[in-house]
């Protein structure tokens, strides 16, 4: 059996989060500290994503990345490379599905946070730098992991935006949830695609389950710190 | 050191404005809550920015609104000691400590950490979590964090509130003996008139987000001077006032009518301190009878019946027989203990 979907899959999922962590944080922390209208309006662009169709999103990608629109032939013009089609493109895709959620639980996070921590680090003289990153987000952690592993575990399942940004070509952007898709419209009905559909819908279960699993044990080490 | 403060600040239907002037040692700013006690502090740390004003602390400006000059928190060398403590809680005592050292090498910072946690007896918590400190604990730490930088003035926000009271009399004590040795201005904020009356000598009182003159505490108690001033004095029997054709001064609530005296511009009401009000006939007096006999801790609180059918509240020391409820008598008061108060726009 070929493992790249499921390596592609894990690569995909890890960078979006990545860079979906400092993105979402990064909007979390100015729309927390927003002017009421300002953040009403915040709240609704970036959590759009969330409810609208991965297809629309996927299409509103191609519109802005593709080789004949703004971005795309930009790109395509400077660097003589297309940002579709390739296995890095599903980042964009998938970051975009995710981001509403890292930045949701991010902002919720950093709206309980006690700005007398903050106040006391720069007193203290601390650069705001310092208080940021030492003392805001670890204070906020458990929001902002749990906003971290949701979107990795969300990641991993996207389907419909990376379908219409990558496609589907074996062993260039096949990913577990494009190659579930792909296995069912062509082989569904035979023995051996049976198999490996449940193969497939196995790994992504497990992976999942794990993913969940971890988020309640990082919270109740969390509980257990603070209780001694 | 020397602090000087005029700021003003609306916020919503808000306005505070305070002024004050101070040359050494710990000033109380002394109000109700919500008077603005803590806005003004957080002015001078920096952590709310006036509308208006200027703060200087030894000569440097922190804040000027006319210059442009607004310095950041950090480059202010002002400490502040927050009501809940404000410690880090995923940093050990330690570590809380040793961000008051930040900039030196982390051995150094650890050295000088530990030096400063022995000073306040905190060496066998140095690897506690703040979540497991008492709250007499968690107060010495944000202190020994808070001076371990070295301000030139330190705020105190409240510092007692959320103790219980015998933690609060030790605290106290060590916080007195703290500052004697910091050397430096502090400006602590209580609504506690007793707490004011042992730390500081000299008070601010802010009543609704005006501050008052300085006063020295003494000054607070036989003269407050206002009306916001001497509630907050804890002046028990206040009336309005009207100055007679003749001079003489009549207390409405009590229809009591005083002697002429000399009286400030703006006069309005007349206080008098429940201890001040003496049993028997006097040259200033005022027969009454007993309404409530209330039993307090060391004395008894005597609620009178005044002719206007207003109410006076006296203090009865508890070694002298008590007149029986319903009995008619004479109190008196010396002319000294008149607090004549203003009411400030």
């Amino acid at each position: 059996m070929d493992l790249f979907p499921l390596w592609n899959s894990l690569r995909i999922a890890a960078l979006s989060a990545l860079l979906v962590f400092f993105l979402g944080v990064a909007a979390a922390y100015y729309a927390a500290r927003a002017p009421r209208l300002l953040k009403g309006i915040l709240d609704v662009v970036l959590t759009l994503p969330l409810v609208l169709p991965p297809t629309v999103v996927g299409y509103l990608l191609i519109l802005l990345l593709g080789p004949n629109h703004a971005l795309g032939a930009l790109v395509l013009r400077l660097f003589a490379t297309k940002l579709l089609m390739r296995w890095w493109s599903a980042i964009f895709a998938v970051s975009v599905v995710i981001f509403p959620l890292m930045y949701r639980t991010a902002r919720g996070a950093f709206e309980g946070f006690d700005e007398d921590l903050a106040a006391a680090g720069r007193t203290l003289g601390l650069s705001d730098f310092y208080v940021f990153w030492r003392i805001r987000l670890p204070a906020c952690r458990q929001g902002i992991l749990a906003g971290v592993v949701l979107s990795f575990a969300r990641a991993l399942g996207e389907y419909g935006a990376t379908s219409m940004i990558v496609g589907f070509i074996p062993g260039k952007t096949a990913t577990v949830a494009t190659q579930v898709a792909f296995l069912w419209q062509n082989q569904g009905n035979t023995e051996a695609g049976k198999r490996a559909l449940l193969f497939w819908i196995g790994i992504n279960v497990a992976i999942s389950a794990a993913v969940l699993v971890t988020v309640n044990l990082l919270e109740r080490g969390e509980r257990r710190k603070v209780e001694r | 050191m020397a602090l000087s403060v005029d700021l003003e600040k609306q916020l919503g239907q808000f306005f505070l404005s305070v002024q004050f002037e101070t040359e050494s040692g710990l000033l109380a700013l002394l109000g109700a809550s919500g008077s603005g006690k803590s806005l003004t502090l957080r002015c001078i740390a920096g952590l709310l920015r006036p509308d208006r004003g200027r703060i200087v602390l030894n000569g440097r400006v922190l804040f000027d609104s006319a210059a442009g000059i607004d310095l950041p928190p950090q480059q202010r060398r002002v400490g502040y000691l927050f009501q809940n403590c404000a410690l880090i809680p995923h940093m050990s005592v330690l570590e809380n400590v040793m961000l008051g050292y930040h900039g030196k090498p982390k051995t150094e910072r650890k050295q000088l950490a530990l030096a400063q946690l022995s000073r306040f007896h905190l060496q066998a918590r140095a690897d506690a979590r703040p979540a497991t400190l008492s709250g007499g604990e968690r107060q010495r730490v944000a202190l020994a964090r808070t001076l371990a930088a070295a301000p030139e003035a330190l705020l105190l926000d409240e510092p007692f509130s959320a103790l219980d009271d015998y933690l609060k009399w030790e605290l106290e004590l060590e916080l007195a003996h703290t500052l004697e040795d910091y050397g430096g201005d502090a400006v602590l904020v209580s609504h506690s008139r007793d707490e004011v009356c042992r730390l500081a000598k000299e008070v601010c009182v802010l009543s609704c987000g005006r501050s008052e003159p300085l006063q020295t505490v003494p000054e607070l108690m036989t003269a407050p001077g206002t009306l916001g001033a001497a509630l907050i004095s804890g002046c028990k029997n206040l009336s309005p006032v009207t100055v007679q054709a003749d001079g003489k001064l009549h207390c409405e609530h009590w229809a009591w009518t005083l002697p002429a005296c000399p009286v400030p511009d703006g006069l309005t009401h007349v206080g008098i301190r429940a201890h001040s009000l003496r049993l028997g006939p006097g040259p200033i007096q005022l027969p009454c009878t007993v309404d409530r006999i209330i039993d307090n801790v060391f004395s008894y609180i005597l609620m009178l019946q005044t002719p206007g059918q207003g109410q006076l509240r006296m203090e009865f020391d508890k070694a002298q027989p008590v007149p029986p409820a319903g009995a008619a008598l004479s109190v008196h008061v010396p002319a000294e203990e008149i607090l004549l108060l203003t009411t400030k726009e």
